[in-house]
């Protein structure tokens, strides 16, 4: 039965396809005839969580390799989508395309980071983590460098970095849900809580594998169908891809006519928190090259060093698979990453275009309050005018919007139906919910596997041991949903934190366990200890009005923390003696893709 | 020098190519991200913009399918590629 589903993957997805967008049609009819707004949110959001956990529960299992690895049996294009579903978070979803919208050039370093990042994760460590057979990162560096210390560590830095991302997550569950749900924020967070546990508790990794595709399904569309309408319906393009270059241009022409106004500071502690002005180019370069360059390098040191994305390439098949598989993720990405700067200028432009129905720069103040979509949208504090020069127009300089308006509001001005809203509300909670399992997922399984397993209590039988990963599940869902229902940090804030966590503990210390043969557990130790302590003050010191060097922001702090790690790394490596002769022989074993893997099947 | 060593000889040497072209589009050219801006490129957007919403992006997935079809290839020549079987 487990073959044929296997074999039957295309047919299943092509058929919860085919029943989603059926579903979205029938919620278009029901939409003409009467049904509310609101009546379509709640069903566009319980439907989708409903199938994915029935997905969740139909993947349970009670094996160690089903639970850690989905039984290492999934296929590439498969693993590409489930990884391009665990890697866009709800931050790419419903940030992504207002952070380009905001700040132009100097953001869209992030969507080079982001892909950038993969040709690091297929060419120096997929296919030689596949090939050790681990079921965990921290069970690769404890098992090449050996000793639990080592293994101790990786759990740390997985950790720390993991559980910042994984409280954006749950804070944006909770927000879309309590959107769509309409019920308060603090209640919200635990609903997408539950939710993010009916997928990974009885499955582990198998469930989740599953109900990734099926989210990575319902977001590429929620993300792309929007995107194509509102060109089509603008007169832009039918491909706005290949189309948009009269759109960018016009708005280089309006940003030139209107010009960039300051405000005083007077005048803009008048609007509401979060919410931000277009105070920068929309296509000229407009940072720095190393303010460019060093964001990205981060970003993409990061995506190489972040275990939830790696333990997705423990799944496949075979080496070859993983390579490959690491490809169609980035492809499966690329659909959407590409799309955000398009859906920025469409939205910039319907926007401020005094020529199109929608602009409404140049229109009178009190004309804009009196529009049904702004009255929606500043009631839920995206979405803010004010006269400040006092003429009774609106200047570009005295409109004001949230981030998330880009993606949430956008399919309103334009006009599209309410049925394309839901779609997009269940869209950002797939986004969320995938991310949020691979995260929860990956601190669970190392402290489980690489903590009580190996560490603690080697002799636990397969049953115990599931059963202390699906307690650690729980608790750490709790403990994330916690912390994201006191909203401390803005969602994206804390995702690139993430990544200069990674970078600063696990880059070298993963990429040179392959790659230089004479890196030593010492070694891994200190580049471990030292990388993640020295990132962690540098950021503690700049977020204190430290002044930083080099550049080097509180966004980019890795690439501070992976220098330390690789120096310390190298020179206590070479201090300290070189690995057993069985160690090394363990490297030449994973550099080469034929012959059995490290760690056995069971483990 | 044995098999083994060759093909890890290879697999480096495919390595250095790879991230010698990752480097040039997601470090190298946005050295020069102002000057390269003012060109019109690709379907009529500028140089650098287009680089960041699609080029690099695109670039990025076909050298990884290239890179995964080259390693296959240097497997399978010293005969390290896996069976089938799984």
């Amino acid at each position: 039965m487990k073959g044929n589903f296997i074999d039957n993957l295309p047919k299943v997805y092509g058929i919860y396809t085919g029943g989603f967008l059926g579903f979205i049609i029938i919620m278009s009819i029901c939409e003409q005839m009467g049904m509310t707004a609101k009546t379509i949110g709640i069903c566009f959001v319980a439907f989708t969580v409903a199938i994915y956990a029935i997905i969740g529960y139909l993947s349970r299992t009670a094996q160690a390799d089903a639970y850690y690895v989905a039984g290492r049996q999934v296929p590439t294009v498969f693993n590409g989508m489930a990884t391009a579903a665990d890697w866009m978070s709800g931050a790419s979803f419903v940030a992504m395309a207002g952070g380009i919208y905001f700040k132009g050039y100097g953001y869209m370093a992030l969507l080079v980071g982001w892909t950038g990042g993969y040709v690091l994760v297929a060419s120096l460590l997929a296919p030689y983590l596949r090939k050790f057979g681990c079921y965990t990162v921290p069970d690769f560096i404890g098992t090449r460098y050996g000793g639990n210390l080592s293994r101790f560590l990786a759990v740390v830095v997985l950790t720390v970095a993991s559980f910042t991302y994984v409280t954006a997550q749950i804070n944006a569950t909770g927000t879309i849900a309590s959107v769509a749900l309409d019920i308060p924020f603090q209640y919200a967070v635990y609903v997408g809580l539950v939710s993010i546990l009916l997928c990974s508790m009885l499955g582990g990794m198998r469930g989740v594998t599953w109900t990734q595709v099926a989210q990575y399904i319902v977001l590429i569309i929620a993300y792309l169908l929007p995107v194509f309408w509102i060109s089509n319906k603008m007169g832009a393009g039918f491909f706005p891809h290949f189309m948009l270059a009269d759109e960018v241009a016009r708005i280089g022409e309006l940003e030139q006519q209107f010009g960039f106004v300051k405000n005083a500071a007077a005048d803009l502690k008048t609007v509401p928190k979060g919410l931000a002005g277009i105070t920068k180019a929309h296509s000229a370069v407009n940072a720095t090259p190393w303010a460019f360059i060093s964001l990205a390098l981060a970003m993409m040191m990061g995506t190489a060093s972040l275990p939830h994305v790696m333990m997705r390439y423990f799944t496949t098949p075979s080496v070859k698979a993983a390579r490959k598989s690491v490809g169609w993720s980035l492809f499966f990405i690329f659909l959407l990453y590409s799309s955000a700067p398009m859906l920025a200028t469409l939205s910039k432009l319907s926007l401020i275009d005094p020529t199109l129905s929608t602009g409404i720069i140049g229109k009178s103040i009190a004309e804009v309050q009196a529009i049904d979509w702004y009255q929606n949208w500043n009631q839920a504090n995206l979405m803010f005018v004010s006269d400040f020069n006092g003429n009774g127009t609106l200047e570009l300089n005295e409109f004001f919007m949230g981030g998330k308006a880009v993606v949430l509001a956008t399919p309103e001005i334009a006009g599209l139906p309410y049925v394309i809203s839901g779609l997009v509300a269940a869209g950002g909670m797939a986004a969320a919910m995938s991310t949020a399992d691979g995260l929860i997922l990956a601190i669970a399984n190392a402290i489980s596997h690489d903590v009580y397993y190996k560490i603690i209590d080697p002799k636990a039988e397969t049953a115990k041991r599931l059963v202390v990963a699906r307690v650690l599940l729980v608790v750490i869902g709790f403990a994330g949903a916690t912390i994201a229902a006191l909203e401390i940090q803005g969602i994206l804030g804390s995702v690139i934190w993430a990544f200069d966590f990674a970078m600063s503990g696990l880059f070298f210390p993963l990429v040179l366990g392959v790659w230089w043969k004479r890196a030593n557990k010492e070694g891994a130790c200190a580049g471990m200890a030292l990388g993640l302590l020295s990132g962690l003050g540098y950021l503690i010191w700049v977020r204190n009005g430290g002044s930083g060097f080099l550049g080097i922001t509180q966004l980019t702090f890795g690439i501070f923390g992976s220098a330390v790690s690789l120096v310390a790394m190298v020179v206590v490596s070479l201090m300290t003696s070189e690995p057993s002769a069985a160690t090394q022989r363990m490297v030449d074993e994973v550099r080469v893709p034929s012959g059995k893997s490290i760690l056995g099947k069971q483990h | 020098m044995s098999k083994q060593e060759q093909h890890w000889e290879k697999t480096r040497g495919l390595l250095m190519i790879t991230l010698a072209i990752w480097f040039v589009f997601s470090i190298g050219i946005f050295l020069f991200g102002a000057e390269m801006n003012e060109v019109t490129g690709p379907f009529g957007y500028p140089w650098t913009y287009w680089f960041t919403c699609q080029g690099s992006l695109g670039i990025f997935v076909i050298l990884i399918f290239w890179f995964a079809n080259r390693q296959e290839k240097i497997d399978e020549e010293f005969g390290f590629s896996e069976r089938e079987e799984d």
